[in-house]
């Protein structure tokens, strides 16, 4: 598990790249937070740069849209999916569990 | 209609292929794009395709499974050379496909230098066949000249710069970029310096010299600089010789009211080549959002809407990512919100009266997409 921040250091609408082999972008989507990859899947864009309407992120780049409760990618230019991370909060910090693969 | 024609099987008519499907048109849709390739994505071209670090499976914009899903017939490698719309054909290198309606999204080719010749080691980059030419002249080069330091040739300069090559640029105006402003466009300009290319403004190309090959470039004030490969980026030229007699209006690309309509029924256009009301953009963005309005009111056979994106584009050159939204005038009032120039790491906004009417970001691209969601929709 990796402290990402405090939660109040992330307010509603707002969203935070954690640096990595494979960066993170953590969400705040009203009161609910997630985590995909932030690395759009179409070209070479920060998705923690993004525009956050509800629980979609728009990439800043091409504006293609992702979905962060599941990473699926809603409209074009992007095809193929983002991944997924848990998050949780405990005692007002939020913690990332990265995916599996990428523990090694 | 029972028949579709898109002519151009780049972004736009791809996009608009796209769109036809999507909202509903399940007639005959052929598809005419005079490159062999199937749709591939040109601005890696100028930077990742160019260094080595993309190939052409990279690019492409469709696979096979789309393809198939679209129900296409794509005629590749062939040139559309005229349009009958009296006698609803779309004409054909090779032959003549019967239509009802017709898209047109050819595009723009490379302006040419008067003067260019013939010289091996002359270069434009627009295809992908271009950048396998350009890239492969790169590898047995030592001395590059770019000529024009618009973003195709700032992107290609830096490109070069990355591979270590000695890079020239030359620009024929005082400053690149003029319609950014003289403090907007110094900050582009300064990107070249500071990664040690040389930049030369103000000074036109009268020449080029060289027996088979380039050798010198020949410049307005007598001088000249050796190059082993030149590449010419002086703007491009919408694809329209293919409609003079056809009846589709002609100036500057195809001109079209604010709903990509081209002043006959049942002909739109979209992309680089449409001139939509009043505005000719170039930009990737501008290829995929203007075929859904244009192919709304191609199917509806009215303007039942108007094209209200608000001009968008994006460069990566020398590590720098560039973003611009909006349109401006010199008389507009520029000013740094965030960051500075001096660090290559900013937002700059654009106000007229009391409205933001444009931003420029360097490295800023969070705050940029904040203000460019701010901006007036276009018209």
């Amino acid at each position: 598990m990796l402290r990402v921040c405090d939660l109040s250091q992330l307010p509603p609408g707002e969203s935070i790249r954690v640096d990595g082999p494979v960066p993170v972008a953590v969400f705040n989507a009203d009161g609910v937070i997630y985590a995909i990859d932030d690395t759009c899947s179409h070209q070479d864009a920060s998705l923690s740069e993004g525009w956050l309407e509800g629980c979609f992120v728009e990439c800043p780049l091409h504006a293609a849209s992702f979905d962060l409760r599941t990473g699926l990618p809603t409209c074009l230019p992007a095809k193929r999916p983002v991944r997924t991370h848990q998050v949780s909060v405990v005692d007002g910090v939020i913690w990332l569990h990265r995916a599996a693969q990428d523990v090694a | 209609m029972k028949t579709i024609t898109v002519v151009g099987a780049s972004l736009a008519g791809l996009s608009a292929a796209r769109e036809l499907r999507a909202q509903g048109f399940d007639g005959r849709l052929v598809i005419v794009g005079d490159e062999p390739h199937q749709p591939y994505d040109r601005p890696p071209l100028s930077k990742d395709f160019l260094l080595g670090r993309a190939e052409e499976a990279d690019l492409a914009l469709t696979d096979a499974a789309e393809r198939c899903a679209l129900e296409a017939e794509w005629l590749l490698g062939v040139h559309a050379s005229g349009l009958d719309l009296a006698a609803g054909e779309v004409v054909l290198d090779n032959g003549t496909v019967r239509t009802d309606g017709v898209v047109i999204a050819t595009g723009a080719r490379p302006r040419m230098l008067a003067g260019q010749g013939n010289l091996n080691g002359v270069h434009t980059l627009r295809t992908i066949d271009d950048a396998l030419a350009l890239r492969a002249d790169l590898d047995r080069a030592e001395r590059v000249v770019v000529v024009g330091a618009g973003f195709i040739g700032a992107e290609v300069a830096s490109t070069c710069a990355a591979r270590g090559l000695n890079v020239t640029v030359l620009e024929a105006a005082p400053k690149p970029l003029p319609g950014l402003g003289d403090e907007m466009a110094s900050a582009c300009a300064s990107l070249h310096t500071d990664h040690g290319v040389r930049l030369l403004c103000g000074t036109g190309v009268v020449g080029l010299s060289g027996d088979h090959r380039v050798r010198e470039v020949l410049l307005s004030d007598g001088s000249a600089v050796e190059a082993d490969v030149v590449v010419i980026g002086v703007g491009v030229i919408p694809t329209t010789s293919w409609l003079q007699g056809s009846g589709v209006p002609l100036g500057n690309g195809v001109v079209c009211d604010p709903g990509c309509r081209a002043g006959l029924a049942n002909v739109v256009a979209v992309g680089d080549v449409a001139s939509v009301g009043g505005h000719r953009v170039e930009h990737w963005t501008n290829a995929t959002r203007q075929p859904r309005v244009a192919v709304r009111n191609l199917l509806a056979d009215s303007l039942v809407e108007s094209c209200a994106e608000t001009p968008y584009f994006w460069s990566d050159q020398y590590g720098v990512r560039i973003q611009f939204a909006g349109r401006v005038l010199p008389s507009d009032k520029v000013e740094v919100v965030e960051g500075s120039i001096e660090d290559r790491s900013f937002v700059a906004v654009w106000r007229r009266e009391n409205s933001d009417v444009g931003v420029l970001a360097f490295n800023h691209t969070k705050t940029f997409t904040r203000l460019r969601r701010t901006l007036p929709r276009a018209v």
